[in-house]
């Protein structure tokens, strides 16, 4: 069989100006092994799995292969030494074939450096073939699902011949199907001789799939633990602390219906439905999750209900008021509370202070303004109560926001955004890159504005994020709502819906999704014959 | 660049995050058909019915298509201006009315469409303008041979932007590469007595103002178009000054490169038409032609191209590759400079004998437009900076036979259509994704 490899990092350790990113890590990946880096995310983990694929140079400490220190001055060395890498975002050209991204940086040419793709080709045909990938190699890569596009990284890493194959956390655009597909391939490669480092946070498919888990916090190995391990044993040691796994959630009791959204269509400037038709309502004291896979309608659903969406036609209704066509301010001014997905981006200004950021939607109201001046000292006093409350942790209020942690960041939009009376709150991936201290408590907030008796929508890619949470949950797919479920519902029903299935065909389905009935293998093909990315591939 | 086309899904919903531009993904036949190209369409052809057919002139426009020299003679060809003009405008009201058709029935219309429409157009627009002037006649196979020469330095400047944006640096500074290439080749060529050594060195002064271009954008990050302009102005404000106190005072010592000469190749260069314009050049018109084929092999079809390409489509996969994204492009922006140098010589050792100040006279923006209408494709840029060359041809031509259209009208053609160009009429034109964007690591 095929080449092994040992792979040894010693005392590996990482500065980036006074941050220690990583500090003296040992790790021994032993050849034909799933070896997982668990930790949170900021633990150190992508750091260190670049330091190895040679983006970046070790501050101090040694990589050796097969007992032989080596240096990697870039991730060519890497390549040639037998690693190869998955990167989370992947590393695509979406304009380039299969073929030409599989071939990029590895070219076989013909005389005269003409390249030769039908040799890429034939050695991608190979690899799909051995292991079940299914991958045209002339296809687009922006054509591709996103499922499809990670086969061709693995493809890319093993056309390169790489005995070590990192995945830097490979199932986070994944639907739960994909995952399971996912998890497979590994087994599969392990089976033929090759390593896997496995970079997670999500500890089931770390228990599923591993053989040894190295845990990382803040930069430390912390420890090494055993695949048998309970949940709640990797979970202390990721964190450094006992953490509650489990939210205490008290029924809801859901009240009278105020939030009422009716054939809501959103138009892109391209001409695409990217939401479309959607009919739901929440109820006051009521939490309406809302799953899929990323990038299905989701951020232009939230838009449009918060009016920064242009063309959208339907009805949104909140206590019989119609908000489409009002300005932002207008629906902010409504009660509308709003924690938008990406709070680097959207929900906070970073080189403003905390103090600021928390009344960046109400700086010219009373009491933080005063005709056209403002006043610091109220804003900042605002700042110290919302920081006590929320548990924010920092030294104090007028330091720029952008110093904080991705956890600590995210509390203080939910504080901004909690701290005034609300008639609906919206939380678009309301724990997406926070630490499960952090997790914990924002969920707990979120919990608790429902039961003051707000209506809550929860946007989250995260499947578990939506099973704890919701009373009821939405999937949507492709712009489209496949239907509205009930809490409790099944993690392998949902699955489905994510991949397109409407509620019914999936409850079928489960549990042989690959004998699709009709209606179900029907369902992906009529929105887009390559854009289905569920049940149907196997 | 124009924003709207640099998102590199459409529908993706944030550019800034290429996690979800990949996760959408739609199939190509999930685009939706719009109403754009079917109603411009219909409306060109409606003034076109209207101008160059119901309101058309009642003269013969006579078209020569031999010069005397051809070894074989064809007639001239004759249309009735007013018949002429009906017949193609209904001509271009059909190919919309199936343009519309297609849309109603929710398909794309084909490629070839609009082309066809615009060759109908443009020679409804001949015939109109020929069929009105005091002396209808011009000779075909003269407009089309000048087309070819005022083409010569656009062609060169916009594949000096094809290989600079390909790999991911806006080039605005063609116009000052162009202009640096003529001033070092008049120079040059008349201190050596040798026009060949100053198209050398006009390669090389052009490699030379692109090397700063590299070296500020890529080294430095400064903004790719600042550097650019600023290059421009530079350029100008240097040849011009060295123009003034050096080449003026001294014409025979300075300004006197003498001519490159036009090769002649015997029999091929008499056939009508395309004799000319393929066979009797010189040396820099055949090395245009083998530029743009070389260029355009080059990208498509080597090692080199794909590299090139992936380092200006998503430069972070390139580098995970083990590929070198800076050096590949400083390496691109510089050739890139040396064949717009070479463009630019065309100025001083082709068409005339001397340098002047902004001799250039703008052509490399117009070199900028044609990369852009040709869709960063070096055979799309060459027949864009054909059409380009056409209508400015075609404007002097029109002048000399005089027609009712003032020639100022004429002048803003190869705008008019830079403009619908880049408004899509000819598809969607995107731009190479990480265009303009410096490259920092990590």
């Amino acid at each position: 069989m095929v080449r092994v490899l040992k792979l040894e990092l010693r005392g590996i350790t990482k500065r980036f100006g006074s941050l220690i990113a990583n500090d003296h890590i040992d790790v021994v990946v032993e050849p034909g092994q799933i070896h997982c880096l668990l930790g949170e995310n900021g633990a150190g983990k992508s750091t260190l799995m670049n330091v190895l694929y040679g983006l970046y140079e070790p501050s101090e400490g040694e990589i050796l292969v097969d007992g032989k220190a080596v240096t990697f001055r870039g991730p060519g060395d890497a390549m040639a030494a037998g690693i190869g890498m998955v990167h989370q975002h992947f590393m695509l050209v979406p304009v380039f074939t299969v073929a030409e991204n599989v071939a990029l940086g590895a070219e076989t040419t013909k005389a005269g450096g003409f390249l030769n793709l039908d040799d890429t080709r034939r050695k991608i045909k190979e690899i799909s073939d051995r292991y079940g990938f299914d991958v045209d190699p002339d296809a687009l890569i922006e054509d591709l699902p996103v499922g499809v596009q990670q086969r061709v990284e693995i493809i890319k890493a093993l056309v390169r011949d790489a005995k070590v194959l990192i995945l830097d956390e490979p199932t986070a655009v994944l639907t739960p199907q994909d995952t399971d597909e996912l998890l497979d391939i590994m087994r599969q490669l392990k089976s033929s001789g090759t390593s896997i480092v496995f970079i997670s946070h999500k500890l089931r498919e770390v228990k599923a799939v591993s053989d040894t888990i190295t845990v990382i916090r803040r930069g430390k190995v912390v420890g090494t633990a055993d695949p048998g391990a309970s949940t709640t044993e990797l979970a202390s040691m990721m964190v450094g602390r006992a953490v509650n796994l489990t939210l205490d959630k008290a029924p809801a009791k859901p009240q009278e219906t105020t939030f009422q959204v009716k054939d809501l269509t959103v138009i892109a400037p391209t001409g695409q439905h990217v939401v479309d038709g959607i009919s739901f309502d929440i109820a006051r004291g009521e939490i309406l999750a809302v799953a899929g896979v990323q990038g299905n309608g989701q951020t232009e659903l939230t838009e449009a209900i918060l009016g920064l969406q242009g063309r959208c036609h339907g009805s949104i209704l909140l206590d019989g008021e119609e908000l489409l066509g009002h300005s932002v301010k207008e629906v902010l001014n409504a009660g509308v509370g709003f924690v938008p997905e990406d709070r680097t981006v959207d929900g906070l200004i970073g080189t403003f202070s905390i103090a600021e950021n928390l009344v960046l939607d109400r700086y010219d109201q009373p009491p933080f303004a005063k005709g056209i001046s403002m006043s610091p000292a109220r804003i900042l006093e605002n700042a110290k109560s919302r920081i006590d409350e929320f548990d924010v942790r920092t030294p104090s209020g007028s330091l720029a926001a952008g110093t904080l942690s991705g956890g600590n960041q995210q509390k203080v939009v939910m504080a901004r955004e909690l701290s005034r009376p609300l008639r609906l709150f919206i939380a678009s991936q309301p724990t997406r890159g926070v630490d499960v201290g952090s997790i914990e408590f924002l969920h707990k907030r979120i919990v608790a504005e429902r039961d003051q008796g707000t209506p809550v929508m929860i946007i989250s890619t995260e499947l578990d994020e939506v099973i704890e949470l919701a009373d009821r949950i939405a999937v949507l797919y492709k712009g489209k709502l496949v239907g509205i479920v009930p809490a409790g519902t099944g993690r392998d029903v949902l699955g489905l819906m994510m991949a397109g299935l409407s509620p019914e065909s999936a409850h079928a389905d489960t549990p042989h999704a690959a004998h699709a009935d009709a209606t179900g293998a029907q369902k992906p093909a009529q929105t887009s014959t390559s854009g289905a990315e569920g049940g149907d591939h196997d | 660049m124009s924003t709207t086309a640099t998102s590199p899904v459409p529908g993706a919903p944030q550019p800034g995050t290429p996690q979800s531009a990949k996760e959408k993904a739609p199939a190509v036949s999930a685009k939706p058909v719009t109403w754009k190209v079917p109603v411009l369409l219909a409306v060109l052809g409606v003034v076109a019915f209207i101008f160059f057919g119901v309101m058309g002139p009642n003269q013969t426009a006579s078209f020569g298509i031999s010069s005397s020299g051809d070894f074989f003679q064809l007639p001239a060809i004759q249309v009735p201006a007013f018949l002429g003009g009906i017949a193609l405008s209904v001509l271009m009201l059909g190919l919309a009315a199936y343009a519309v058709y297609l849309k109603t029935r929710n398909e794309r219309s084909p490629g070839w469409l609009p082309i066809v429409f615009i060759v109908l157009f443009v020679a409804a627009f001949l015939i109109w303008v020929v069929g009105g002037a005091r002396t209808p006649s011009i000779s075909l196979a003269g407009l089309i041979a000048g087309s070819v020469t005022l083409a010569v330095p656009l062609v060169f400047g916009s594949l000096s932007g094809v290989l600079c944006e390909r790999a991911g640096v806006v080039n605005i500074a063609i116009e000052g590469q162009l202009l640096g290439g003529a001033f070092t080749a008049a120079m040059v060529a008349t201190l050596t007595k040798s026009p060949f050594v100053g198209l050398l060195a006009a390669a090389v002064a052009g490699a030379v103002v692109s090397m700063v271009l590299a070296v500020f954008s890529i080294k430095y990050l400064v903004n790719q178009i600042i550097v650019g302009v600023v290059l421009n102005v530079l350029v100008s404000g240097l040849t011009g000054f060295l123009f003034s106190t050096v080449m003026q005072a001294n014409k025979a010592q300075f300004n006197s490169p003498g001519r490159l000469p036009i090769i002649d190749i015997p029999v091929l260069s008499s056939i009508p038409v395309i004799g000319s314009i393929l066979f009797k050049q010189s040396v820099v018109g055949y090395l245009m032609y083998i530029a743009v084929i070389v260029v355009w092999i080059g990208l498509f079809k080597t090692k080199w191209g794909l590299r090139v390409r992936a380092v200006g489509e998503h430069p972070q996969a390139a580098d995970t590759l083990g590929i070198k994204v800076n050096a590949t492009r400083f390496w691109n922006v510089t050739l890139g400079g040396a064949v717009a140098g070479i463009g630019g010589s065309f100025f001083t050792l082709v068409a005339i004998d001397s340098f002047t100040k902004e001799i250039s006279g703008g052509r490399g923006f117009i070199a900028l437009a044609a990369l852009i209408f040709g869709r960063w494709n070096p055979i799309g840029a060459f027949f864009a900076a054909l059409l380009f060359g056409f209508a400015d041809n075609l404007q002097s031509i029109v002048t000399i036979i005089g027609t009712p259209v003032p020639s100022q009208f004429m002048a803003m053609l190869p705008y008019l259509v830079t403009v619908l160009a880049v408004a899509g009429l000819v598809g969607r034109s995107r731009p190479p994704a990480a265009d303009g964007i410096p490259y920092v690591k990590g």
